[in-house]
């Protein structure tokens, strides 16, 4: 068992690590396409970071420890993420740590160290941008916590490797109305953590309008790269996780390899056509004004608070199923 | 048509006043170093029926002072601080002795535009100190944007002064592009300036090119045919055209909804490429000559029945798209009262319930009035598209109307050139707002002195009476629904 399982966490976490900047690619690409231009091809994150990793690091003059440390934690954040959430199976070695609260907590500190790191440049960009990012964190934590709280509850443990596993064993689960509401709502959530749109601009250069790209506007080289290269796995991560909250059908549950290497490309096609769908919505959308992104929020937290609601009155039903 | 009446300094203000209150605006301030007196030229126009009066006052060169007409009206203090860094001339009483074009670390004393200037001096002594207006109470911080922008936009510094999100004060420090234009016309040829008039600002070339065409045409004398005439309005439509499509795009890609951008910058260039079949460049260079126009090719009808349908579909998607609509809805209002204060033109003055219109007011051929000049009064971002969706219209029926009198190939003046009054001027409504332009020759027909004027010129400083109240992201929206030129403003 514990070989498969390691091999398992191996698995994930390489395919997490090479995949994260395909996905962004991939994401663009499918942008660029529908918006019926040409498009810098699916390895072009790839070959940036490779450019920014050539380059001198340069820190600005007067900035400390948080700005020097922050891709390093973003990065480490986002890898024990990738380790932890049950992507490819529900039975690894690290199972018993997958908690719900340690998630968040982890996704809540790459965001607070990146914060840091955009006050400790001391510009005012910095300072906006960590403003703005702080205002829409403290939205969407307790919405993520409230949405997988409510699919916690049919499974009666905010282990997240026993959620998805019950989940795949009783779909009906998935199908109630509680499990519909936390999906929505943590698909709210999964957008404006990863700035995707309607919530943040991925693509703009209007500085004043940015919201993760002007916190960390100071970067440059191999820092860049790193900050950049942590906020694709954190994509990777949450897509991943909302594939595996909402759909984990073909998830190994069981310690046999071929049900790994069988769940790695059933997992890498789902991130897929998730991060498609999203790159296909955004086409459509266009950023909310910044004030409105509190009511999006406010309403995908209301969404979550009505499913643990729905799953407290009928979570007693849901559990005999 | 143009009326010039010498005054001397001390009845200035009394005559500008009564001008004022007749409904004129004052379009240009032009300052010249005659052999024995520095002479300075208010122009101010009204229209229709086309009104061009001209005020010209003497000053002693020993000392330059002229009584400020700052209280009188907003752009003439403009003009007056414009006036006093090139020329060194001396405004009294003025509200806001401080510099404007030159910036601070050009030395004091050092006028660029006088006859004595020189080549320019190394930077030097500085003229005082050169603040900024602090805002303070809590909580208030300052954001500096710029001159260096991302993107690929030119240079303007902007200092919000922000409490959370919302932007207190906004200034707009310009003349990072002063590139000494005026003093560049000095001695040319009329032939040898027009490719300047072109590139005063890249997006206005037939605006500019007209402008300065006109004026030139005054002072000669010259004839233009009516042809000529034509084909010079049919590519001023055209040039409204392509801009006015391209921001269409760019206010949508600023509220994030990139798919319309790619759909309006490809009909940009579709009509980029029609330009240049029009006038062998594409941003239709070479159209206008003095004392005629130069056509290659005519857009057929179906060209542009086919690029407006297209228009009318990105409008359509841009307006039915409400979180579009919504950012548009209400954001960075300039009012009718400020926008009058502040004598903007163009688009801006026209989606504030203003509606000047040089094709209307100071017509230069008897075709190329639009049946109707589209008008919003709400004043915000929404009224800025509409008002330029709506022009987009107005042009393409201007375009099919003008190209029945158009003739192709080189059309120039018809009779030859009388001896004319060696000064004019050309008033032209440029996709912008009104281009002023005016020229004095000297006597073997070089240009003595070209001021021309951008209507970003009289708007910028609209643009942070707009911004009050607004909040901080959607500044670079509000700038794009201006969408002003720094170097049309800087010279």
């Amino acid at each position: 068992m514990n070989t498969v399982g390691y091999t398992a966490i191996v698995l994930q976490v390489g395919a997490v690590v090479v995949g994260a900047p395909l996905l962004t690619g991939l994401m663009r690409q499918t942008r660029a396409r529908l918006e019926g231009r040409a498009g810098a091809g699916v390895l072009q994150p790839w070959r940036d970071v490779r450019k920014l990793l050539r380059k001198e690091p340069i820190t600005p003059v007067g900035t400390g420890p948080a700005f020097r440390w922050a891709p390093l934690l973003l990065v480490a954040t986002s890898l024990v993420l990738a380790v932890l959430v049950p992507l490819i199976s529900t039975n690894t070695p690290v199972r018993g740590r997958a908690d719900l609260i340690v998630v968040v907590a982890l996704l809540a500190l790459g965001t607070l160290a990146l914060a840091l790191a955009g006050l400790d440049t001391g510009t005012a960009f910095g300072g906006m941008g960590a403003s703005r990012e702080m205002t829409i964190a403290a939205l969407v934590e307790p919405t993520i916590l409230m949405a997988v709280f409510a699919l916690s509850i049919p499974a009666g443990s905010t282990n997240l490797p026993v959620i998805v596993a019950g989940a795949a064993d009783q779909p009906a689960r998935l199908a109630s109305p509680a499990g519909l509401l936390a999906i929505a709502a943590l698909a709210v959530a999964v957008l404006a953590e990863s700035g995707r749109l309607p919530v943040d601009n991925p693509s703009t250069h209007l500085e004043l309008t940015m919201v993760h790209e002007a916190m960390v506007l100071e970067y440059a080289g191999p820092d860049l790269a790193l900050v950049e290269f942590g906020a694709q796995l954190r994509l990777s991560v949450l897509l991943g996780l909302l594939a595996s909250l909402s759909a984990p059908w073909g998830i190994a549950t069981s310690a046999s390899l071929m049900a790994v290497l069988l769940a790695l490309s059933l997992v890498v096609l789902k991130v897929m056509v998730l991060g498609m769908a999203l790159a296909a919505a955004e086409v459509f959308w266009a950023k909310v004004r910044l004030f409105r992104v509190p009511e999006l929020l406010a309403g995908s937290f209301l969404l979550a608070l009505l499913a643990v609601t729905v799953s407290y009155f009928l979570g007693g039903e849901g559990g005999q199923w | 048509m143009r009326t010039v009446h010498d005054v001397n300094a001390a009845e200035l203000p009394k005559r500008a006043e009564a001008l004022l209150r007749e409904g004129h605006r004052l379009a240009l301030v032009a300052t010249h170093h005659d052999a024995d007196a520095v002479r300075i030229v208010y122009l101010f126009v009204s229209g229709p029926p086309d009104t061009r009066i001209e005020l010209h006052v003497r000053l002693d060169p020993a000392r330059p002072e002229v009584p400020s007409l700052a209280h009188l009206s907003f752009p003439a203090g403009r003009f007056e601080r414009e006036m006093h860094d090139l020329h060194g001339i001396v405004p009294l009483d003025h509200p806001q002795p401080r510099r404007l074009v030159r910036h601070f670390h050009w030395p004091r004393g050092w006028y660029p535009m006088h006859p004595d200037a020189g080549a320019p001096p190394a930077f030097g002594e500085q003229e005082g100190p050169y603040p900024f207006l602090e805002v303070t109470g809590d909580g208030v911080y300052e954001i500096p944007v710029g001159p260096v922008h991302a993107g690929l936009i030119e240079p303007g510094h902007f200092r919000f002064s922000v409490v959370g999100e919302t932007i207190l004060k906004l200034k707009a420090r310009l003349w990072f592009v002063h590139k000494g234009i005026e003093k560049l016309f000095q001695g040319r040829s009329v032939a040898a300036g027009l490719p300047l008039a072109e590139r005063i600002s890249g997006d206005t070339a037939v605006g500019h090119a007209l402008a300065y065409c006109l004026a030139v045409e005054e002072a000669t004398g010259a004839v233009v045919p009516e042809q000529a005439q034509c084909a010079r309005a049919l590519l001023l439509e055209l040039e409204r055209l392509h801009n006015h499509v391209a921001d269409l795009g760019m206010l949508c890609n600023d509220v994030g909804h990139g798919i319309l951008n790619s759909h309006a910058q490809r009909v940009r260039e579709q009509l980029l490429r029609l330009n240049h079949t029009v006038t062998g460049h594409r941003l239709l260079r070479g159209g206008v000559v003095p004392g005629g126009s130069a056509l290659h090719h005519l857009p057929s009808h179906n060209q542009m029945d086919a690029i407006g349908a297209d228009i009318h579909e990105i409008v359509r998607l841009a307006l039915g798209h409400s979180t579009v609509h919504d950012r548009f809805t209400g954001t960075a209002i300039l009012r009718t009262e400020a926008a009058r204060d502040i004598g903007c033109l163009g688009y801006a003055a026209r989606a504030s319930g203003l509606r000047p219109d040089a094709r209307i007011a100071h017509p230069f051929a008897p075709h190329g009035q639009p049946t109707r000049v589209p008008v919003h009064t709400t004043g915000d971002v929404l009224a800025r598209f509409l008002v330029r969706a709506e022009e987009i219209d107005a042009s393409l029926a201007l375009i099919r109307e003008l190209s029945d009198c158009v003739a192709t190939g080189a059309v120039g003046p018809t009779a030859t050139p009388k001896e004319g009054p060696r000064t004019g001027v050309g008033l032209v409504e440029g996709w912008r707002g009104t281009i002023a332009t005016r020229v004095e020759l000297a006597a073997d027909g070089a240009l003595k002195r070209v001021k021309p004027v951008d209507p970003s010129f009289f708007n910028w400083p609209a643009l942070p009476v707009a911004l009050n109240d607004t909040i901080v992201p959607d500044f670079p929206l509000t700038n794009k629904s201006f969408n002003l030129s720094y170097a049309g403003n800087d010279l």
